[in-house]
C-alpha cells in the first residue's frame, strides 16, 4: 500500500446530502468588541505596556510609601538635614583642610562609627588663596554618623529615662561631660567651637585664627586624640553602669546640672539618642531611602505624599473634565448653528484666558480658602476646553451618517442618539485625550506650586513643585533633595506621554503615528 | 480680496474677545480690596492718599472709563506694592524688563528652529532606521521632560559640572555684551530643549508624507537625484505647515517662560508678572495680563493667517 493512499470502508461512504439540506456552518468564533479590539492592538505596543506598569509603580508608590513609611510629611529632624539618600549609601564625597578632617575623624574616635568610611582618605599638599601650602583631605563621609554628638538640656526624668534605656540595651548615649577648661589652661582661651559644637571632645591649639586640632599621629598614620573630657564629680547625676574608663580607672563627669538641677545639660550622642526616642515607633534607626531636604524632612514620604495629591487632582479633575467637556462639545457639536457659534465663543473667550490669571484672581478672591480647593476650581474651570472642542469635532463628523438618520427615522429622541448612537463612536478619543491631559495637569500643578502661587505645603500635604522649589539652592552641594522628584516627573510625564499615545493608536489606528 | 476679508473677520473677532477678557479682569481685579503694603520708613496714609488722588476708590464703572483715558496716554498706573518700583509707571518698568525676555527667545528660536528642523529633515531621509529611531527616542524623552528639570540639568551640567556658564544671569543693562550673553546661555540652552523637539518631531511627520507622495515619484521618473528631489520639491512641501508653527511658536514664548526666567534669576517680564501677583500690585498685574492675553490672541492668529500666504491654495475659513 502506497503511504498517500487512503482506504475507506465501503459502508462507510454514504452521500452528503442524502438527509436534509446543508447548512453553513454556525459561527464559533466570539464577536470582537470594539474596546476588546483596541486593547488587542494595545498589547502588541510594548512601549505603552512598559509604560503603564511604570505608571502603575508610581501609582503604588504614592499609595503605599505614606503608609509604609515611619516618617509623616510633618516630621522634621533638627540635626538629620541634607543627609545623604540611603539608597546610594548614605555616603557623600567630602574634601577638607586638617582641621574638619580631624573633626570628622574625632566623631568616629568618640562614638566608635565609621564617621570616615572605611577609614580610607587621600591627604595632598595645595596652596589656598594666599598661595600658603596647606593640606587637603578627600574622603568619603557617613552623613548618619557625622552628626555626632549633640549638647543638650534634659529634664531629669528624660536623663533617668536614657541611664535605663542605656543599661537595658548596652548602649552609650550620653557621653561624658567636657571640661572647657582644660583647653584654656593650655592655651589661654577657650575656642569658640568647644561651647557650641558638642563634637569637640579633644584639645584644641588656635593658630592663625584658625582652629587646628592638637593631635599627634600613630604608626599607622591614625590621628591620636587628647580628650577635655571633665573630672569625676557627684553632681552629675549619672548612675548608669556604661561609663567611658579613663587611664587607670579614671573616672569622668557625665552632666552639669542647670536650672537648679532641675535639668542637666548632657552631651547625647545622636545617632543612639534618635534611636532611643524612636523607640516605640517603627522607626529602628536612621533611614532616610532618598535623604531628607533642608529641614530635615524625609524625601521618599514627601516626595510620595506629593505625588499622591498629584495623582488624585489629576484624576478627579481629569474625570469631571472629560464629563463636562464630553455633554458641552455634544450639544455644540449636534446642534450645531446658532448654538454651536454662541457656546464656540464663550469657549473661544474662556481658552484665550491664561490659567495664570484665572488662579491669581481666584487666589485673591478667595482669600483664605485652602489652596487645595482653589487649585481645583481652577482646572475645573477651564480644563473641559479641549474636551469639548474633541467631542464637537466627533459629532461633527457622526452626526449626518446614515445610522443616524435611520435612528431618527424611528423616533429616536435627540438625547438618545447624541449619548446611545454618537457618543460611544467618540469614546475612544476622549478617553485617549483625558489621558493626555494627565501629565499636562501635572506639570501645571508641580509648576504652580514651585513657582510659589499655589502653597500646597501646609501640615500633611506637600507637592512636588514645593520640593524642587525647596531644593533649588542647594541644587549644587545637595542635589539629591532635586534628584528625586526630578526622577518622579520625568518618568511620570514620560510614561503618560506614552501610554496615551499607545492608547490613541490603539483605539484610531488610522491616526498612527499622526501628531496631536 | 477674500483674503483681506478673511483678515479683518478675524481681526475683528480678536478685538472683541480681547475687549471681553480685558473688562471682566479689570472688574473682578477692582473688585478686589486695595493692598498698601509699606516698608519701613514710608506712611501709609501719603501712599493711600496718592491712590485715592489716582481715583483708585472711584467706583468701579469710573474706574474703568478713566483707565482705558489713561491708556490712550500711555499711562497703565503706577506701582504700588512692589518696593522696587513704588510710584513708577508701569509701563516704564516693563519697557526696562522686555529685553531679557525678547532676547532669550530670540536666541533660543535662531539655536532651535535651525537644529530642530535638520534633526527631523534627517530622521524623515533615514526613515525606520537606526538614526531615526535614535532621534524619535530622544525627542520622544524631551518632549516629556518638564521645563523644570531641564533647566536643573542644565544648571547643574553646564554651569556648575563644567563651569562653561555662570549659574544666574548677569544684572545691568549691555545686554548685549559677551559676559552678558554668555550668562543668557543656560537659559536659552534650556528653553531650546523642547523648541528642538517639536521642531523635529514636526518636520520628521510632514516631510515622511510629502516624501512618499506621487509627486516625489515623479520628480525621481523625469530624472532627479534624489538630494534634488528631496531639496526643490520635498522640503518645500514639507515647509508650508512647518513655518506657520515656527511663526506661532516665536508669537507665543515672546511671553517668555516664568519658569525659566525663575530659575536662571532673568531679570525679564516673567518675574515681574510674578512678582506683581506676589505682592498684590494690581496695576502691574493688570497690564501685564493685557499683554500675555495680547500675545495669546496673536499667536493663534498669526499661524491661521500665515497658512493662507504660504500656500494660497489653503482658503481659510471656507465652507
Amino acid at each position: 500500500m502506497k503511504p498517500n493512499e487512503i482506504s475507506v470502508p465501503k459502508e462507510k461512504l454514504v452521500f452528503a446530502s442524502s438527509e436534509g439540506r446543508l447548512h453553513d456552518k454556525e459561527l464559533v468564533t466570539k464577536p470582537i468588541s470594539y474596546f476588546r479590539d483596541a486593547w488587542n492592538r494595545f498589547k502588541k505596543n510594548k512601549a505603552s505596556i512598559a509604560a503603564a506598569i511604570v505608571i502603575a509603580i508610581l501609582g503604588l508608590y504614592a499609595i503605599i510609601a505614606p503608609i509604609v513609611s515611619p516618617y509623616s510629611v510633618s516630621y522634621k529632624d533638627p540635626y538629620y538635614v541634607f543627609t545623604a539618600p540611603k539608597i546610594f549609601g548614605g555616603t557623600r564625597n567630602k574634601s577638607g583642610n586638617e582641621a574638619t578632617f580631624l573633626a570628622d575623624y574625632a566623631i568616629s574616635v568618640e562614638t566608635k562609627r565609621d564617621v570616615i568610611v572605611n577609614n580610607k582618605y587621600k591627604s595632598y599638599v595645595t596652596e589656598d588663596a594666599y598661595k600658603k601650602k596647606v593640606k587637603m583631605y578627600d574622603y568619603k563621609i557617613d552623613t548618619y554618623y557625622n552628626v555626632g554628638v549633640v549638647y543638650m538640656n534634659l529634664t531629669v526624668d528624660q536623663y533617668k529615662d536614657i541611664q535605663a534605656y542605656q543599661d537595658a540595651n548596652d548602649v552609650q548615649i550620653i557621653y561624658p561631660w567636657t571640661d572647657m577648661n582644660k583647653n584654656k589652661v593650655q592655651y589661654g582661651e577657650i575656642p569658640p567651637q568647644v561651647v557650641t559644637d558638642g563634637n569637640i571632645w579633644y584639645q584644641l591649639k588656635m593658630s592663625n585664627g584658625k582652629p587646628v586640632a592638637d593631635v599627634t599621629y600613630d604608626s599607622e598614620g591614625k590621628p591620636i586624640y587628647t580628650d577635655i573630657y571633665a573630672p569625676y564629680s557627684d553632681k552629675d547625676g549619672y548612675t548608669s553602669k556604661m561609663r567611658i574608663e579613663g587611664e587607670g580607672n579614671y573616672q569622668y563627669s557625665y552632666a552639669t546640672p542647670v536650672q537648679n538641677g532641675n535639668a542637666y545639660k548632657v552631651r547625647i550622642d545622636y545617632y543612639n539618642y534618635y534611636r532611643y526616642i524612636h523607640a516605640d515607633e517603627r522607626i529602628d534607626k536612621p533611614f532616610f531611602l532618598f535623604g531628607t531636604t533642608n529641614s530635615g524632612q524625609d524625601i521618599f514620604t514627601c516626595l510620595a505624599s506629593g505625588a499622591r495629591f498629584s495623582f488624585i487632582l489629576a484624576i478627579t479633575v481629569a474625570s469631571v473634565n472629560m464629563f463636562v467637556g464630553a455633554l458641552y462639545g455634544a450639544i455644540e457639536g449636534y446642534y450645531g448653528g446658532k448654538i454651536d457659534i454662541i457656546m464656540e465663543r464663550i469657549v473661544e473667550i474662556l481658552n484665550a484666558v491664561p490659567f495664570m490669571i484665572v488662579i491669581t484672581l481666584l487666589k485673591y478672591h478667595m482669600e483664605g480658602t485652602s489652596h487645595v480647593l482653589i487649585l481645583f476650581i481652577a482646572f475645573f474651570l477651564t480644563g473641559w476646553i479641549g474636551m469639548a472642542g474633541r467631542t464637537r469635532m466627533q459629532f461633527y463628523r457622526f452626526k449626518n451618517q446614515e445610522y443616524v438618520l435611520a435612528a431618527r427615522t424611528l423616533g429616536a429622541k435627540d438625547a438618545r442618539i447624541m449619548f446611545k448612537h454618537i457618543f460611544p463612536n467618540s469614546l475612544g478619543t476622549l478617553i485617549t485625550s483625558s489621558v493626555l491631559v494627565i501629565p499636562s495637569m501635572i506639570f501645571s500643578e508641580t509648576s504652580l506650586s514651585y513657582l510659589g502661587i499655589i502653597n500646597l505645603n501646609s501640615g500633611s500635604l506637600t507637592s512636588v513643585g514645593t520640593l524642587l522649589a525647596n531644593g533649588q539652592p542647594y541644587l549644587v552641594t545637595y542635589p539629591h533633595i532635586i534628584l528625586f522628584p526630578s526622577i518622579y516627573i520625568c518618568l511620570l510625564m514620560l510614561s503618560f506621554n506614552l501610554f496615551g499615545n499607545g492608547l490613541r493608536d490603539a483605539f484610531n489606528p488610522s491616526l498612527r503615528g499622526a501628531e496631536d | 480680496m477674500y483674503m483681506f476679508k478673511y483678515i479683518l473677520k478675524r481681526l475683528g473677532l480678536m478685538i472683541m474677545t480681547f475687549l471681553i477678557i480685558f473688562l471682566i479682569s479689570f472688574v473682578l481685579i477692582k473688585l478686589l480690596p486695595i493692598v498698601v503694603n509699606v516698608t519701613i520708613g514710608q506712611d501709609k496714609e501719603i501712599i493711600e492718599a496718592t491712590l485715592r488722588a489716582r481715583g483708585y476708590y472711584d467706583p468701579i464703572p469710573v474706574q474703568l472709563v478713566n483707565y482705558i483715558k489713561r491708556i490712550f496716554h500711555g499711562d497703565f498706573g503706577v506701582g504700588v506694592n512692589l518696593p522696587e518700583y513704588r510710584n513708577k509707571p508701569v509701563w516704564d518698568v516693563f519697557v526696562e524688563k522686555l529685553p531679557p525676555t525678547v532676547l532669550i527667545n530670540v536666541y533660543s528660536t535662531l539655536f532651535s528652529v535651525p537644529l530642530g528642523i535638520a534633526l527631523g529633515i534627517f530622521a524623515a531621509l533615514k526613515k525606520n532606521r537606526w538614526q531615526d529611531h535614535l532621534i524619535s527616542t530622544g525627542v520622544m524623552i524631551f518632549i516629556s521632560v518638564p521645563s523644570i528639570v531641564t533647566a536643573f540639568l542644565v544648571q547643574y551640567i553646564f554651569c556648575f559640572k563644567l563651569n562653561w556658564f555662570p549659574l544666574m544671569m548677569n544684572s545691568g543693562f549691555d545686554y548685549f555684551s559677551g559676559s552678558m550673553f554668555r550668562s543668557m546661555m543656560p537659559a536659552v540652552i534650556a528653553m531650546s530643549f523642547g523648541s528642538i523637539c517639536g521642531y523635529a518631531r514636526f518636520t520628521r511627520a510632514e516631510l515622511t508624507e510629502v516624501l512618499t507622495s506621487d509627486f516625489m515619484l515623479l520628480a525621481r521618473t523625469k530624472g532627479l537625484t534624489r538630494g534634488q528631489a528631496t531639496l526643490h520639491h520635498a522640503l518645500k512641501n514639507a515647509m508650508v505647515p512647518i513655518f506657520p508653527s515656527i511663526v506661532g511658536e516665536f508669537v507665543s514664548v515672546l511671553s517668555g517662560s516664568l519658569i525659566i526666567e525663575k530659575i536662571f534669576s532673568i531679570p525679564g517680564v516673567g518675574g515681574l508678572y510674578l512678582d506683581s501677583i506676589n505682592y498684590q500690585d494690581y496695576d502691574f498685574f493688570m497690564m501685564l495680563s493685557c499683554f500675555y492675553i495680547l500675545i495669546g490672541l496673536a499667536a493663534s492668529i498669526v499661524i491661521d493667517l500665515s497658512y493662507g500666504f504660504i500656500d494660497p491654495r489653503i482658503r481659510m475659513g471656507a465652507k
